[in-house]
């Protein structure tokens, strides 16, 4: 599927686009110690689960094998003190460079089916192998194409934006407020763009953490503008989860034998498919 | 009669020149708490613009002798001051920060002639005086001042973390 006609598919699905995601409340987050240090002699140390309530791990811990650090000159840092829990990961980022660092798991993935001399075919990995194992106009080709991110900032000393500069592939935040320059009280801009264009009317979602000790969840609803532009105000100071996602068409789910199980017919793909999502802890300072 | 003009013009001249020497004297009285845990509070000293921005640090009270990171580890408790000109800045910086101040009233004259007072051009600004204590709490108190004319004093006071911040352009 080229760009353009999944770009149309997003477009066509507003209906597909309105639905949540998920059916369950499992939230992924990874939280810094501090999101703005001070000092050459900087650490941070990083929450990473997988919960339903913000921020307390209650389901079960992240995965840290997609987790990088990427420091303020581009390169990437190694994850210090690594350790997994029933319910929670932990890990360490030295802050060897001043400026902003981006802490961070993403993850592309295509699920293809096609007929090859009457058999069908399935392929199921990333893009770059995509490319190389599907053969290029084979025959019935359908493909479900899915895009994740999960990320975090830490600014030590002055920020830098470096580490915010697009990939072009699956949503992404460009800064117009920094990500840990947010005062509560205070409005803040962010732009969203979906494999490199604006991300124009993308439903995003802030929800407080702290909610253990809350009635109401407190979501905040806000939704971009042509240019991907979205400006919401965080009421209080204090972590607030980020989350936007588009999909449509097929969600590819069911479909591949699991590992070891006994052979089920191979079948095709029912139609093309499209979801990305991304994901950010944020902090709102004390003004 | 000629001569005279001529006096009078250069009197004129002297009047108007930039930093006529003026200085900013500025009081900031720590409190004297009664915790089972103090610490002498860190300390910013800095000039607000109208528009909220930063128009320069006058003074940074921290702990440059601590063997944790000489101190640097905690400047940006100072949130405020630390987002819009700490962290613009390399620690130690010569001529603005010091040591911590024991409670008391902390008297001190800023001189027009040096540092961030300098090249500040006459107009309104606010004196903020923020304070940062370790196991503590956090506090800014903002004082408006005319520079660079000499005026009353104006007096602000803090609630926790610091009493009276006086400020006078003298």
């Amino acid at each position: 599927m080229t760009l353009k006609t999944r770009l149309f598919a997003v477009a066509a699905a507003g209906l597909a686009l309105a639905l949540p995601l998920s059916a369950s409340a499992h939230r992924a987050w990874m939280v810094p110690s501090f999101t703005v240090l001070s000092g050459d002699a900087s650490w941070v140390t990083v929450d990473a689960a997988i919960s339903n309530e913000l921020f307390y791990p209650d389901h079960r811990a992240m995965r840290l094998d997609g987790v990088s650090a990427l420091a303020p000159d581009g390169s990437t840092q190694k994850l210090q003190n690594t350790a997994t829990g029933q319910y929670r990961s932990v890990f360490d980022v030295q802050l060897n460079q001043a400026g902003t660092w981006k802490i961070f798991s993403a993850s592309h993935t295509v699920q293809a089916s096609w007929t090859e001399n009457g058999e069908i075919k399935r392929f199921r990995g990333s893009p770059e192998d995509f490319a190389k194992q599907v053969p290029a106009g084979a025959a019935d080709l359908k493909t479900i194409r899915g895009s994740n991110r999960n990320e975090t900032f830490v600014t030590r000393d002055k920020p830098s934006t470096d580490v915010f500069k697009p990939t072009g592939m699956g949503l992404e935040l460009v800064p117009v407020t920094h990500p840990t320059d947010i005062v509560a009280t205070e409005p803040a801009t962010f732009r969203f763009l979906l494999d490199g264009k604006p991300a124009a009317d993308l439903d995003v979602t802030l929800v407080p953490g702290g909610a253990r000790w809350r009635a109401t969840p407190g979501d905040i609803k806000v939704k971009t503008g042509p240019d991907g532009a979205v400006k919401f105000t965080l009421p209080d100071a204090g972590l607030y989860w980020l989350n936007a996602s588009v999909r449509s068409g097929e969600t590819g789910r069911g479909g591949m034998a699991a590992p070891g199980a006994a052979p089920a017919p191979v079948t095709a793909l029912a139609g093309n498919g499209f979801s990305a999502s991304y994901t950010a802890v944020i902090e709102a300072q004390r003004p | 009669m000629k001569r005279s003009l001529s006096l009078l013009t250069f009197a004129g001249a002297a009047v108007g020149a930039p930093a006529m020497a003026a200085d900013l004297n500025v009081t900031v009285e720590i409190p004297r708490l009664s915790v089972a845990e103090y610490h002498k509070p860190y300390v910013a000293i800095w000039i607000e613009n109208p528009d909220a921005t930063a128009a320069g640090t006058l003074a940074v009270w921290y702990d440059p002798d601590s063997k944790e990171d000489h101190g640097t580890k905690w400047l940006k408790d100072m949130r405020q001051w630390w987002r819009k000109a700490g962290r613009e800045m390399k620690f130690p910086a010569d001529g603005v920060s010091g040591a911590t101040r024991a409670p008391g009233p902390q008297k001190m004259v800023f001189s027009g002639a040096k540092g961030a007072l300098k090249n500040l051009k006459p107009g309104q600004y606010t004196l903020v005086v923020e304070a940062a204590r370790e196991v503590g709490g956090h506090e800014a108190v903002r004082v408006p001042f005319t520079w660079d004319k000499p005026g009353k004093p104006a007096t602000a006071r803090g609630s926790a973390e610091l009493g009276a911040v006086t400020v006078s352009v003298k």
